[in-house]
């Protein structure tokens, strides 16, 4: 088993740099670069530009030497913690975006569990009776949640709310609390706000992992096993749920590795509209001003977020597959 | 007990004739538009589908105004209700009309509110005469599908927006801009996705290998961060059209790897039948081979595939426009209308500004409806 | 044996609605099943056997429906009717596993693949009798020695797809035992394995039934089977009962005309058909010479593969002209493979093919260039086992036939149009189906297409692969006697590969026994069948079973 971890690890190796590469390529993308920027900026506001300040960052940043070198300066100082410096809010990007970085890693898994949570009864009810009532009910919702874009359903819910009920739905705390300390009232606070955005962005994919659960085990409800199974006299609730559910769930674990990704966009959006403390907002902002480095923070760490999520799904496909683990 | 039997004779006849009916010369499509009709829910999809595209197509026409026409004193006006009656002095007769606003501005919140007047009583009618436009830029025309007898009064069925222009225009020029990121968007997918997926399920091997594991890579980004990355890459000072196209090859960029794993699945399994290798022995050349005895096998299931990627397309650019890194104004797009949409203020004094997104999720539903009906006749050979 | 009727099915009807219509699986049918016997219920595909027999555990699939009859099970305190119990509660689960236990066609997939054998058999026992884990883990033990899996207490903690087909079907009948059952029901137990663990899980079948005295409700489509096993036999026909009767007196007196249609098909196959004498001086058609194709097991990253799946391992075979030489073999033993890489559907890693053409010198299809193989393509040709998948679904059937003639020949297209009408009335069809899609045609029918695509462009060699496997018994002599038919007219000569020795013995003159990639005998096929000389061939030979129940050890004299 550890043989088998340490083995994915090293797969992600190449990902991981594929991704680097990838947050350079953008970081490159924009005409001009960071420390001409950082120059007009300063001269902007009528400070006098010291040439002694601006040579050190493009020794620092490997600007005018060829791009290679550039991203290895980069990518090095990333290993050391150091991802450079954010222009716009002058400071270093490091201390913009683990926070929010933070939140974003805990929106997102919360709203997994709360997906799985949702979509695997669901989907089991709906495929056990298939054609029933409850079955059309999901499917037809099924259809709706995927055809609505996230954004969408936060401003509908952000209308409704004030329109209606007249409470505004916005941001992961209180006042009260948004620079309190870790408390268990904090928590809470946080849960009474989360809930939210964790039902708008999960909203999608639990549609989507609803079907998807509902085919597998469709698929595997005829299979010659679960005849085998009660022919030897099995109760039929007992007999769906440790076998053709316990066969069917391992498809439906390695869809984090598709899911993962579409949360992380959908939370981009949706935290930009309800303007939540996580890493949306600021992404976005850094890249309507051409803030790269801040921009190409925030894209290698989603990269590097959803990699780690396809290894966590591996090991629980391993433990929960024989034929993985074993093979 | 029984004559004596012939058993030669008698064996012919447990080789059951089966299908006798009317599909024995039945091709694939004849086959699959069977199996499809059968399909209710996709029926009225198609049907929806159409009729979105004949928008499209026929945008300046169905539009009763140009998208960018502007008039201050109809900020957010209302929707007019069409009434088909008129009662007046002379009685009650067929006389369809909307009714005109009268309109104050509120002294608190500085807002104007409107009132329909019953004294200004704006005749409509169809294929009226209005502002002169230019069809599919080609066509000098002003006929208007509907529109208000005398071009200069208001007319908004659903409404006006921020600047007082015709939501309804508006929306009807965004369907043609909308539905044709997807429909381009998705012919882009499908080159390049027909192409890597072709290869790598015909040739297999080392390339094969390569390009899926691009494939595979591309999936696990988060797109909208690398979307957003890209389209913030543009410059700024693009000429709309440019940035049409950008935005079309970004999206596609992303969204071939789908038509390819498709295109690459059936040509794998399509490369083992029984029936291509056959045909291979037959002594036909590879480019025969492919075109005559395996393409015929994908037609129907590219068909679905790109069905089902044109609403990922139509989202992720409303995504895209409506966080304001995708098409910018003036160009009109269903995203580029929900913008208007993202300030809490402009939809409570306006709600109507949803009606793009009524249409976002109208089209994707009809074409993932139309999408999923596709892909369960596409193979009409399937136990 | 004993003369009490464990088991009276009365009527027994079985619908499936399907869209607007009703197919009638089982119509009225009703036989009585005696404790300690093996009544074997035979028919072709679509005959409804395997439907009763899941009628009997209330397990026919939806939307099929049990719509009438009784199945009286003989519980010794009195008869249960299951059709009664309905497929769901207490009742019918007291039944399924404990009185009647079921085991099934595909060993591959009905043991569940994410749960150990020992977890399955273990939760089979602890469903039905009040005994502690341990004891019924080591009831499961002895089960798995019982129908000898090595190493019992291990297989426990082993999983299904770490056994080979043969082990599942035992671990599958000791899962099936576990609960010492009165009947055991066996849909086709063994059709999914080859000859030789057929013979194998055969004789554990009838040798567990005789320490029980428990009664066996066997299915099978194969008479070679019902006349090693049955004591009793019943054949269904259309989803009715067409005959009962001991199995001798099945066998030397059919009564209905159906039972003896399907004996005289069996029969006809156990008389190889008459051969015009070979000519003494022989000449070869094709030759091949240590024919090799190796697959590198583990494709090393850079270095060179250390092993390798030999598919093919040094294969000598030579073909006359005019002869028929079969191949025979079990999954796995390359056969297949073999065919496929004459033709280069597969390119060998080693070895010669030397092919005479009709005209000119020699050739060697291993290393022939593009061209060369290009002119090959019509005098060599092929037909598939699977007639569902070797016609394109796409294309008609006179674009099917024609493709070979368009691409080796310079018809016209009214020559090719006339050439597939006359192809199509020689392979026994209408002559005016061409512009009709495969979909409309049978299994046999399809085949006899295949057939035609095959000859139309006058080949002298056609590897034939198991062409007959894919069709109902029935069907098959009369395929055979086509090609039969077809060599004497044109000349042909045949490879002919199967893992039926019943069908090579019919149809072939001489016949190489393959294994593992190797061929272990080659010989005149008489001698081959009646006198095996390599161990392999006379255990497989041995494990063919014959439709004549006379040849049972406890045959009647």
């Amino acid at each position: 088993m550890l043989i088998f971890i340490l083995k994915r690890v090293a797969g992600m190796i190449p990902a991981m740099f594929a991704i680097s590469i990838l947050a350079f390529t953008v970081i490159q993308l924009p005409p001009g670069d960071y420390v001409s920027t950082y120059a007009a900026q300063i001269a902007q506001t009528g400070e006098a530009v010291d040439s002694a300040v601006l040579a050190n960052l493009r020794e620092r940043y490997g600007l005018g030497e060829n791009v290679a070198v550039q991203y290895f300066k980069w990518i090095g100082g990333i290993v050391r913690g150091d991802f450079g410096q954010s222009f716009e809010w002058n400071q270093p990007v490091t201390e913009l975006v683990w926070g929010r970085m933070g939140m974003t890693a805990l929106i997102s898994f919360l709203t997994l569990i709360t997906m799985w949570a949702v979509s695997l009864p669901i989907g089991i009810i709906s495929a056990v009776r298939q054609y029933s009532v409850i079955d059309y009910l999901t499917t037809t919702f099924a259809f709706l949640a995927t055809a609505v874009p996230e954004f969408l359903v936060a401003i509908v819910l952000l209308y409704i709310s004030t329109m209606w009920f007249g409470v505004s739905v916005g941001g992961l705390f209180s006042p009260a609390f948004e620079n309190a300390p870790f408390s268990l009232a904090k928590v809470l606070d946080f849960l009474q706000h989360a809930w939210i955005p964790i039902l708008v962005i999960g909203l999608g994919s639990t549609a989507a992992l609803t079907r998807i659960m509902r085919a597998n085990l469709l698929d595997e409800l005829h299979k010659p096993y679960v005849e085998a199974a009660r022919a030897k006299g099995l109760p039929e609730g007992r007999l769906v749920l440790t076998y053709p559910v316990r066969v069917a769930l391992n498809p439906f674990i390695s869809t984090i590795g598709w899911v993962l990704p579409a949360l992380i966009s959908g939370e981009l959006i949706v935290s930009t509209v309800l303007n939540l403390p996580t890493a949306g907002p600021l992404l976005l902002q850094a890249l309507k001003s051409q803030d790269m480095y801040l921009a190409g923070a925030f894209i290698l760490l989603t990269g590097g977020l959803v990699l780690i999520g396809t290894l966590i799904s591996d090991i629980l496909l391993a433990i929960s597959d024989p034929r993985i683990r074993l093979s | 007990m029984s004559a004596p039997f012939d058993t030669t004779k008698d064996a012919e006849l447990l080789d059951q004739q089966v299908h006798a009916g009317s599909l024995v010369a039945a091709s694939q499509w004849a086959l699959i538009w069977h199996k499809f009709s059968r399909h209710r829910l996709a029926m009225v999809a198609l049907v929806v589908v159409v009729l979105i595209y004949l928008v499209a197509a026929f945008a300046e026409f169905l539009a009763p105004y140009d998208p960018g026409k502007f008039d201050p004193r109809y900020t957010f006006a209302p929707p007019q209700q069409i009434h088909l009656f008129l009662t007046d002095e002379d009685g009650t007769r067929f006389a369809p009309h909307v009714l005109g606003y009268k309109s104050q501005v509120d002294p608190k919140s500085f807002r104007r509110l409107f009132q329909p007047d019953p004294e200004k009583v704006i005749p409509i009618a169809f294929f009226v005469e209005g502002q002169p436009y230019k069809f599919w830029g080609i066509w000098e025309a002003n006929r208007h599908f509907l529109g208000p007898l005398d071009k200069a009064d208001p007319f908004f069925l659903i409404g006006g927006d921020r600047l007082g222009r015709d939501l309804l225009s508006r929306t009807i020029h965004g369907t043609r801009i909308s539905m044709s990121i997807g429909l381009v968007g998705v012919t882009f997918s499908l080159i390049i996705g027909l192409i890597l997926g072709g290869i790598s399920g015909y040739r297999g091997g080392l390339v094969d290998r390569v390009i899926q594991r691009v494939i595979e890579f591309i999936r696990s980004v988060p797109t909208i961060p690398l979307w957003l990355g890209l389209a913030a890459a543009m410059p700024k000072d693009w000429p709309p059209l440019q940035v049409y196209f950008a935005i079309l090859i970004i999206l596609s960029l992303i969204g071939w790897t789908e038509i390819a794993r498709v295109v690459r699945g059936r040509f794998l399994s399509l490369r083992r039948e029984d029936f291509v290798i056959a045909a291979r022995l037959d002594g036909v050349s590879e480019f025969r081979l492919i075109m005559r005895h395996m393409m015929p096998s994908l037609y129907s299931h590219i068909i679905a595939a790109i069905t089902l990627a044109i609403p990922n397309m139509i989202l992720a650019e409303t995504a895209l426009s409506f966080l304001g890194l995708g098409l910018q104004p003036p160009i009109v797009s269903w995203g580029v209308l929900l913008q208007d949409a993202q300030n809490l203020r402009a939809i409570t004094q306006a709600p109507w500004q949803f009606v793009p997104g009524v249409c976002v999720v109208v089209a994707v539903l009809a074409l993932n409806f139309l999408g999923d009906g596709v892909r369960d006749a596409a193979d009409p050979y399937a136990k | 044996m004993s003369d009490e009727t464990i088991l009276k099915v009365r009527n027994l009807s079985v619908d499936f609605p399907i869209q607007k219509s009703v197919v009638h699986a089982v119509k009225q049918v009703s036989f009585d099943l005696k404790r300690g016997e093996t009544l074997c219920v035979v028919g072709e595909s679509g005959s409804g056997k395997s439907v009763t027999a899941r009628a009997i555990l209330q397990l026919v699939a939806k939307p099929g429906a049990i719509t009438g009859g009784q199945i009286l099970l003989n519980t010794g305190s009195g008869e249960v009717d299951i059709v009664k119990l309905g497929s769901r509660g207490l009742a019918i689960r007291e039944v399924r596993g404990r009185r009647i236990a079921m085991i099934f066609q595909e060993p591959m997939t009905s043991l569940s693949p994410v749960h150990t054998i020992g977890h399955q058999i273990v939760e089979t026992i602890l469903l039905h009798e009040k005994i502690s884990k341990e004891e019924a883990r080591k009831r499961a033990a002895a089960l798995l020695g019982r129908v000898r899996i090595p190493e019992p207490e291990k297989a426990l903690d082993r999983y299904s797809f770490e056994f080979s087909g043969g082990m599942r079907q035992r671990a599958m009948i000791a899962m099936a035992l576990s609960c010492n059952p009165e009947i055991l029901i066996a849909d086709e137990p063994t059709t999914a394995l080859d000859v030789t663990t057929q013979a194998e899980i055969l004789s554990l079948i009838r040798e567990l039934q005789r320490d029980r005295g428990m009664a066996v409700l066997f299915i099978t489509h194969d008479m070679g089977v019902v006349a090693q096993i049955a004591d009793r036999v019943m054949v269904m026909f259309r989803g009715e009962k067409v005959e009962e009767a001991g199995v001798f007196d099945l066998f030397e007196r059919p009564q209905q005309a159906y039972t003896r249609a399907l004996l005289g098909s069996v029969l006809k196959l156990e008389t190889p058909a008459p051969r015009p004498p070979r000519p003494a001086a022989e000449k070869p058609i094709a030759k091949i010479e240590n024919l090799e194709l190796h697959f590198p097991l583990n494709a090393g990253f850079m270095g060179r593969p250390t092993n390798y799946l030999k598919a093919i391992d040094g294969v000598s075979l030579t073909i006359n002209q005019g002869e028929t030489v079969g191949v025979v073999g079990e999954s796995g033993s390359g056969k297949t493979t073999l065919g496929r890489t004459l033709l280069r559907v597969y390119d060998p890693t080693g070895g010669q093919v030397m092919y005479w053409p009709s005209n000119g010198e020699p050739v060697d299809i291993a290393t022939l260039n593009k061209a060369g193989m290009k002119s090959l393509y019509g005098e060599v040709r092929m037909v598939f086992q699977d007639p569902h998948s070797s016609l394109n679904p796409r294309m008609t059937i006179y674009q099917t036939i024609s493709e070979p003639l368009r691409t080796n020949t310079d018809m016209t297209e009214r020559q090719m149009m006339d050439r597939v009408s006359e192809l199509l009335a020689r392979v026994g069809l209408p002559p005016d189906i061409g512009d009709r899609y495969p979909h409309a045609f049978s299994g046999g029918q399809r085949q006899r297409i295949s057939i035609a695509r095959a000859v139309a462009v006058r080949p002298r060699l056609i590897i034939a692969d198991e062409p007959t496997s894919a069709l109902d018994v029935s069907l098959r002599h009369q395929v055979l006697d086509l090609m039969r038919d077809l060599q004497n007219e044109y000349g042909l000569s045949y490879l002919f590969i199967s893992h039926d020795i019943s069908v090579i013995r019919y149809f072939c003159d001489r016949v190489a026994v393959m294994k593992n990639g190797k061929i272990v005998e080659v010989g005149d096929v008489v001698q081959i069948c009646e006198n095996p000389q390599h161990a392999y061939t006379q255990n497989l030979i041995g494990a063919v079973p014959r439709p004549d129940p006379r040849l049972r050890a406890d045959a009647p004299q």
